[in-house]
C-alpha cells in the first residue's frame, strides 16, 4: 500500500543545507497499523509529509497504492490524497469557520460527491451525532479530535496518517481517541500510519519504525 | 471545478467574518456610490439639455455683433426670413410676417437704481424686441408676466437684483434716464445657469424704451443679437456654414441652437467626467482596502488552506474559493453602491445647482448603473487578486509543521507580474474611460501611481527606519506602540496609503482654494481702492471729482480708455480671425485666435504702473527719438497678448481707432499682475499716439464704509446715469461664493474618498483586532493597566496618522503648486497656519477612529480570551 525507497529530504535553512531525512526505505502493507516513533526533531513529521505527498523528497521515491508520487504535480497529489488518504492532526486542524458536520463533509465535497448522509453517520459513529451544527470553538479538545477522525474517514481512505493525534489531549481522552481510531481502522480495513513520541501509544501498533536524526534505527513488528 | 463547493465554501468562510466583510463591502460601495451618483446625474443632465432642443438658444439661429446690424446683415436676415416664410406657408403656416420670426436683443451693462430704497447695482440690461424667445419659456413670478413686458415701460429682473436693491414687484427701476415698473422676477430661463447672473443680474426691458435710457453712448460695450425662427432646425447649420465666413470681416458671429446645445453638452460632460475622476479615487482607495484586507486574510488563513490541501483540495480549488469570496464582496459592494449612488444623485443639484443651465429630472441611468456595477466588481476583484495569488503557494505541509523554507520566491511567480500589470492597466483604463481626454486619463493614473508610490515608500521607510533606529531607551509603552508598526502582518503600508491618499486629496483641494481666493482677493489692504467707476465721458470726469472731493473721498488718477481693434500686423491685414497679405492677397491661416478679433480698450500714459514689470525693450523716456522715427508711435504690449498676436519688439501694428488707422511699433514687452485690481491693459500707448482720439475714463477711490459706498453709487447714478460703478467688496463676496460653490462640488466628491479612507482604517484595525485583543490581554495578565495599553495604541496611531498626514500634506503642496502655477497660472503660497490645523485635525481623526475601534482591547478580560483559544 505504501512504499518508500532511499528517501532523503534536505532543506535550505538560513542559507545552509539541513538534511532532515536520510536514505529511508520501508513498505507498509494494506490494513497494517504502523507507528513511527522518535524524539523531537528526528524527522517524523517530515517523513509523514513525504509519505502523504504533502512534500516531495530531495532523493528517493514514495509509492502510494502503487502510484509514484514523485511523478505527480502538486495538484495531482492533492487529488490522490482526496481519494485515498485521511489525516488526523495533533492540533485537530478543523476549519474554524465550518460547523462540525461541514468539516466532515469537506473531503467529499471537494470531489463533488454527496456528503451529507455520510457525514451524519460518521459523526454518529464517533458519538457526536447531535453536535454537527456546532463550530470547533464550541467543542472540547476531545470532541474536536473526534470530528477530525470522522473527517479522516469520510472519503473511505486507503491510508490514514495520524500525526501525534493525542498530543493535545489528556490521557483518558487520548485513549478514547486511539480506541476509536483503531476501531475504525479495523472496520474500514484502512492502513494506519501513526506518528508519535508516546511509547505507550506506539505499543498499540503492530509494527514500530523508530527514527533518530533522520534515519531509521529500528523497524520491528510487535 | 465544483461550483457548488466553491459557493458553499466561500459562503461558509465569510460567515465568521461578517464585520470584516461588511467593512470591505462598504469600502467598495462608497466608491461605486460616488461613481454612480455623478455618472447618473451627468447623464440625466445631458439628456435634459438634449430634450431642451432649440429652447436653450430661444431660436434656431442667432447673429451677434458688437455693432448694430450692418446693411449686409439686414439684407441677409431679410432673405432668410423671406425663404422661411415661404416654406412655412407651404406647410400651412401662412399669414406670418417677418416680425413673427425675427427678434432682437440688445445687451449692455448699466447701473440699476431703485429710488424708493435708494439701492443701486451694476446690472446687465437685455432690451428685447419681437417674439423672443421662439422656443422655451421664460418663467416669471408672478406667472405669465413675460408676455406683458413689451406693453409699456416695464422691467422683469433677476431675483438677485430685487434682493440687492431691497426692491419688490411694483417698484420703479431707473436705468440711465429711463424709468421702468418692475412687474416680475425671473424664475427660469432655459439654458442660463444661476451663476451666470451672479456678477451682473439681468434686467429685461422692451427695446422700444432703449433710446429713453440714453445709456448707449460712445465706448459702451453693447452686444446686438438677432434671433431667427427657421422652418426647420436643420436649416440653421447650412446657413451658419455658408454665411459665417462671409460675415466674419464684419465681426458678426453666427450661432445655432445645435451648436449651443453641443457646446453645453460638451462642457457639462467634461465637468461630469472631472467629478467622476474624483469619484474614481474613492473606488480605487476601496480597492486598496480590499487588497490590504485580503493580504492579511490570506496570512491568517494559511492553516485552513493547508488543511484543505491535505484533505485533497487542489491549489486551483482553494484559489477559486477565495476568489469567489472576493467577487462576492465586489458584487455586494457594487449592489449597495449602486443603490446608494442613485439616492445620492438627488443631493447633487444642491451642490452644483448654481452651475446647472436647465432643470434636471433625476432618474436612474441604466448606463451609470452598468458602469458602476462593472467597475466596482472589477476593482474589488483585480485588487484582491494580487494578494490572493499567495493562496496557491500555501504548502499542505504547513498543516503539520511550519515549513523550513518557502517553496519558491514570490518574485519568481510569473502570475504576480501578470496580475500586477493587469492591475496597473485597469487603473489606466478606468481613468482614461472616465477622464475627458486620453492624455488627462493617463496623467491622472500616473499621478495616482506616483502619489501611492511616494506614500508606500514613506511607509516602507518608516517601518525599516524604526527597526533600524529603534528608540530602545524610550519607556516600554511607546516602544511597543512603535514596534507594532513593523510586526508581522502589520497594517502600516495599507493604512498609510489609505489615510495618506484621502488626506492628500483634501489638502490639495484646500491649497488650491486658498490660493485662488487669495489671488482674487483685491479689496484687502488699507490703501487699496474698493470702488471703481467707468464709462465716464471726458466732460464728466471733473464734476465727478468735485462730487467725491466734497464727500471727502479723493479720486485716484482718471485713466483714459480708447476702444480699438487690430487692423494690420507688419503690413498683413487682419480679417477678424485670419490675416490677408496686402501685397499678394493671400490669406494667412492659423491666425484665427481671439487676440485678432477682440476689441481692445487701451490707454496712454507717461510712466509704468507698480503692477507692471518691463521684460524687454524700453519705456518711452528711454527711447532714442519719439515717435519711433518712421512715423510709427511707440506701443508697449503685455507678454501674453504679444505671444497670441505673434509679435515681438520692433514689430509693427496698425490699430483701428474709431475708423482711423494708428501705426505703432512695439517698443517694449511688459508683465502685468492682473490679480491686482488696478486699471491694467494689454496695450499701452505713448501719449502722443492717442491724445486726440475719442476716449472715456475709468477711475477708482477707496471708501471704507460699505454703506457709504452704496450712497456714493446712488449719487453717481442720479447725477451721471451713464456712469457705472462697482463695489469691489460686493464683487469679492460674489467671487468667494462662486469659487466656494465650485470647490464645494469637488469637495463633495472628495468626501467619498475620505469616508472610504476611514472605512479602510476601521477595516484595517478590525483585521488585526484579534491579534490586538490577544496582546492587550497578555499585557493585562502581565500587569499592564488599561492606561498603558491605551498609550501603546495611541503611540501607534499617532505615528501612523502623523506619517500619513505629513507625507500627504507635503505631496499636496507639490500638487497644489503645480496646479496653481500651470493650470491657473498664478502664484502659490502655503497658508501655513491653516494647513497645520488641517494636518492636526487629520491626525486627530486617525487616532480617534483607531482608538474607538480598539475598545474591545480595553474591555476584554484575560480569561475570556484565553478560554476562547
Amino acid at each position: 500500500m505504501l512504499r518508500c525507497e532511499s528517501l532523503s529530504r534536505t532543506y535550505q535553512s538560513g542559507g545552509k543545507p539541513l538534511t532532515v531525512l536520510k536514505d529511508i526505505t520501508f513498505s507498509v502493507g494494506a490494513g497494517e497499523f504502523v507507528a513511527v516513533v522518535g524524539p523531537s526533531g528526528s524527522g517524523k513529521s517530515t517523513l509523514l509529509g513525504l509519505l502523504a505527498g504533502l512534500d516531495l523528497p530531495s532523493a528517493g521515491k514514495v509509492y502510494l497504492d502503487g502510484q509514484d508520487l514523485s511523478g505527480l504535480s502538486e495538484d495531482a497529489r492533492a487529488i490522490l490524497r482526496g481519494e485515498k488518504v485521511g489525516f488526523v492532526f495533533q492540533s485537530f486542524q478543523l476549519i474554524p469557520t465550518l460547523t462540525a458536520r461541514e468539516n466532515v463533509q469537506v473531503p467529499l465535497e471537494l470531489r463533488g460527491l454527496e456528503s451529507s448522509d455520510r457525514a451524519a453517520s460518521l459523526l454518529e459513529r464517533v458519538g457526536l451525532g447531535d453536535r454537527g451544527h456546532h463550530y470547533p470553538a464550541q467543542l472540547s479538545g476531545g470532541e474536536q479530535q473526534r470530528v477530525a477522525l470522522a473527517r479522516a474517514f469520510t472519503n473511505d481512505p486507503k491510508v490514514l496518517f495520524a500525526d501525534e493525534p493525542t498530543g493535545n489531549l489528556d490521557a483518558t481522552t487520548g485513549h478514547t481517541i486511539i480506541d476509536l481510531m483503531v476501531e475504525l481502522n479495523r472496520a474500514y480495513g484502512t492502513t494506519l500510519v501513526l506518528v508519535t513520541h508516546d511509547p505507550e501509544l506506539a505499543q498499540m501498533a503492530r509494527r514500530t519504525i523508530r527514527l533518530r536524526d533522520g534515519a531509521v534505527v529500528e523497524d520491528s513488528a510487535a | 471545478m465544483r461550483l457548488n463547493f466553491l459557493l458553499a465554501m466561500a459562503w461558509r468562510e465569510s460567515r465568521a467574518a461578517h464585520r470584516r466583510m461588511i467593512l470591505l463591502v462598504a469600502a467598495v460601495a462608497i466608491g461605486v456610490a460616488a461613481l454612480v451618483a455623478i455618472n447618473s446625474f451627468t447623464r440625466n443632465l445631458l439628456a435634459a439639455i438634449d430634450r431642451q432642443g432649440q429652447a436653450l438658444l430661444g431660436a434656431d439661429i442667432r447673429f451677434s455683433s458688437r455693432a448694430p446690424a450692418s446693411p449686409r446683415l439686414e439684407a441677409l436676415i431679410d432673405t432668410i426670413a423671406d425663404e422661411t416664410l415661404t416654406v412655412l406657408c407651404q406647410r400651412g403656416e401662412c399669414g406670418l410676417a417677418p416680425n413673427d420670426i425675427v427678434a432682437h436683443r440688445t445687451d449692455f451693462d448699466a447701473m440699476a437704481y431703485v429710488p424708493r430704497t435708494e439701492g443701486t447695482r451694476f446690472a446687465r440690461v437685455n432690451a428685447v424686441e419681437g417674439p423672443y424667445p421662439f422656443y422655451g419659456k421664460i418663467v416669471t413670478s408672478p406667472a405669465g408676466e413675460w408676455e406683458r413686458l413689451t406693453g409699456g415701460r416695464r422691467a422683469i429682473v433677476d431675483p438677485a437684483l430685487l434682493t440687492s436693491l431691497a426692491a419688490s414687484i411694483g417698484d420703479t427701476l431707473v436705468l440711465g434716464e429711463g424709468s421702468f415698473e418692475i412687474i416680475a422676477a425671473i424664475e427660469d430661463i432655459p439654458g442660463a445657469a444661476g451663476v451666470s447672473s451672479a456678477f451682473t443680474p439681468r434686467v429685461f426691458i422692451s427695446a422700444q424704451w432703449l433710446e429713453a435710457t440714453k445709456l448707449i453712448t460712445f465706448g459702451s460695450r453693447v452686444s446686438y443679437r438677432t434671433y431667427l425662427r427657421l422652418a426647420d432646425e436643420a436649416a440653421a447649420e447650412p446657413i451658419a456654414d455658408e454665411y459665417g465666413p462671409l460675415l466674419r470681416p464684419d465681426r458678426i458671429r453666427i450661432w445655432t441652437a445645435k451648436r449651443d446645445r453641443e457646446e453645453m453638452l460638451e462642457d457639462l460632460d467634461q465637468l461630469g467626467r472631472y467629478l467622476g475622476l474624483v469619484a474614481l479615487i474613492a473606488l480605487l482607495l476601496g480597492g486598496l482596502g480590499v487588497a490590504s484586507a485580503v493580504n492579511v486574510f490570506v496570512k491568517q488563513k494559511r492553516e485552513t488552506i493547508a488543511v484543505l490541501r491535505c484533505l485533497g483540495a487542489t491549489s486551483r480549488q482553494v484559489f477559486a474559493t477565495y476568489l469567489t469570496q472576493a467577487i462576492g464582496i465586489g458584487l455586494a459592494g457594487s449592489f449597495v453602491g449602486v443603490a446608494l449612488g442613485l439616492a445620492i444623485q438627488h443631493v447633487i443639484p444642491l451642490v452644483v445647482g448654481d452651475f446647472l443651465p436647465v432643470d434636471v429630472e433625476i432618474r436612474p441611468s441604466a448606463a451609470a448603473i452598468g458602469i458602476g456595477m462593472a467597475t466596482g466588481l472589477w476593482v474589488a476583484t483585480i485588487f484582491a487578486l494580487l494578494p490572493l495569488l499567495d493562496v496557491r503557494r500555501v504548502t499542505p505541509l504547513a498543516a503539520i509543521r511550519a515549513p523550513y523554507e518557502e517553496v519558491t520566491s514570490k518574485r519568481r511567480d510569473p502570475w504576480r507580474w501578470v496580475v500586477s500589470l493587469a492591475l496597473a492597466a485597469s487603473v489606466v483604463f478606468l481613468a482614461v474611460a472616465q477622464a475627458p481626454s486620453r492624455m488627462e486619463g493617463v496623467g491622472f493614473a500616473v499621478g495616482i501611481g506616483v502619489t501611492l508610490g511616494v506614500l508606500w515608500l514613506a511607509a516602507f521607510l518608516l517601518a525599516k527606519g524604526l527597526k533600524r533606529f529603534f528608540p530602545r531607551r524610550w519607556p516600554y509603552v511607546y516602544r511597543q506602540g512603535l514596534a507594532n508598526l513593523y510586526r508581522p502582518a502589520n497594517q502600516t503600508v495599507p493604512l498609510v496609503l489609505a489615510l495618506g491618499f484621502g488626506t492628500f486629496l483634501l489638502s490639495t483641494l484646500f491649497l488650491i482654494q486658498a490660493n485662488l481666493l487669495r489671488q482674487l482677493r483685491f479689496d484687502s489692504g488699507v490703501d487699496r481702492p474698493n470702488l471703481v467707476m467707468f464709462d465716464i465721458q471726458p466732460d464728466q470726469i471733473d464734476p465727478i471729482r468735485t462730487t467725491l472731493d466734497s464727500l471727502g473721498y479723493p479720486l485716484r488718477e482718471a485713466v483714459p480708455l480708447v476702444p480699438m481693434r487690430v487692423q494690420a500686423i507688419n503690413g498683413h491685414q487682419v480679417l477678424s480671425g485670419a490675416m490677408r497679405d496686402t501685397v499678394t492677397g493671400d490669406t494667412i491661416p492659423d491666425m484665427t485666435n481671439w487676440a485678432f478679433r477682440r476689441e481692445y480698450r487701451s490707454t496712454y500714459r507717461d510712466s509704468m504702473m507698480p503692477t507692471e514689470i518691463l521684460l524687454d525693450g524700453a519705456w518711452w523716456d528711454d527711447l532714442p527719438d519719439q515717435p519711433t522715427g518712421d512715423g510709427h508711435f511707440a506701443v508697449s504690449l503685455e507678454k501674453d497678448i504679444a505671444e497670441e498676436l505673434g509679435v515681438g519688439l520692433d514689430d509693427r501694428i496698425t490699430w483701428n481707432v474709431q475708423g482711423l488707422p494708428v501705426d505703432t511699433r512695439v517698443t517694449s514687452i511688459r508683465e502685468v499682475d492682473w490679480a491686482q485690481f488696478e486699471p491694467n491693459f494689454f496695450a499701452v500707448f505713448e501719449p502722443a499716439a492717442l491724445r486726440g482720439a475719442p476716449h472715456m475714463f475709468v477711475t477708482l477711490t477707496r471708501v471704507e464704509d460699505a454703506r457709504m459706498r452704496g450712497r456714493i453709487q446712488r449719487i453717481l447714478v442720479e447725477r451721471f446715469p451713464n456712469v457705472s460703478s462697482v463695489d469691489l467688496g460686493l464683487l469679492q463676496r460674489t467671487i468667494d461664493r462662486i469659487v466656494g460653490s465650485m470647490i464645494m462640488a469637488i469637495r463633495f466628491m472628495a468626501l467619498f474618498s475620505l469616508v472610504t479612507g476611514a472605512v479602510v482604517l476601521i477595516g484595517a484595525v478590525a483585521t488585526s483586532r484579534f491579534q490586538r485583543v490577544r496582546e492587550g490581554v497578555l499585557l493585562k495578565t502581565l500587569g499592564g493597566t488599561r492606561n498603558q495599553i491605551m498609550r501603546v495604541l495611541l503611540t501607534e496611531y499617532l505615528a501612523l496618522g502623523s506619517l500619513s498626514a505629513l507625507v500627504a500634506v507635503g505631496l499636496s503642496s507639490v500638487a497644489g503648486w503645480a496646479i496653481t502655477r500651470f493650470v491657473f497660472e498664478s502664484d502659490f503660497t502655503i497658508p501655513v497656519p491653516q494647513l497645520a490645523g488641517l494636518t492636526a485635525a487629520l491626525i486627530g481623526v486617525t487616532v480617534i477612529v483607531g482608538l474607538w475601534n480598539s475598545t474591545e482591547v480595553f474591555r476584554a478580560t484575560p480569561l475570556e480570551v484565553l478560554r476562547a483559544e
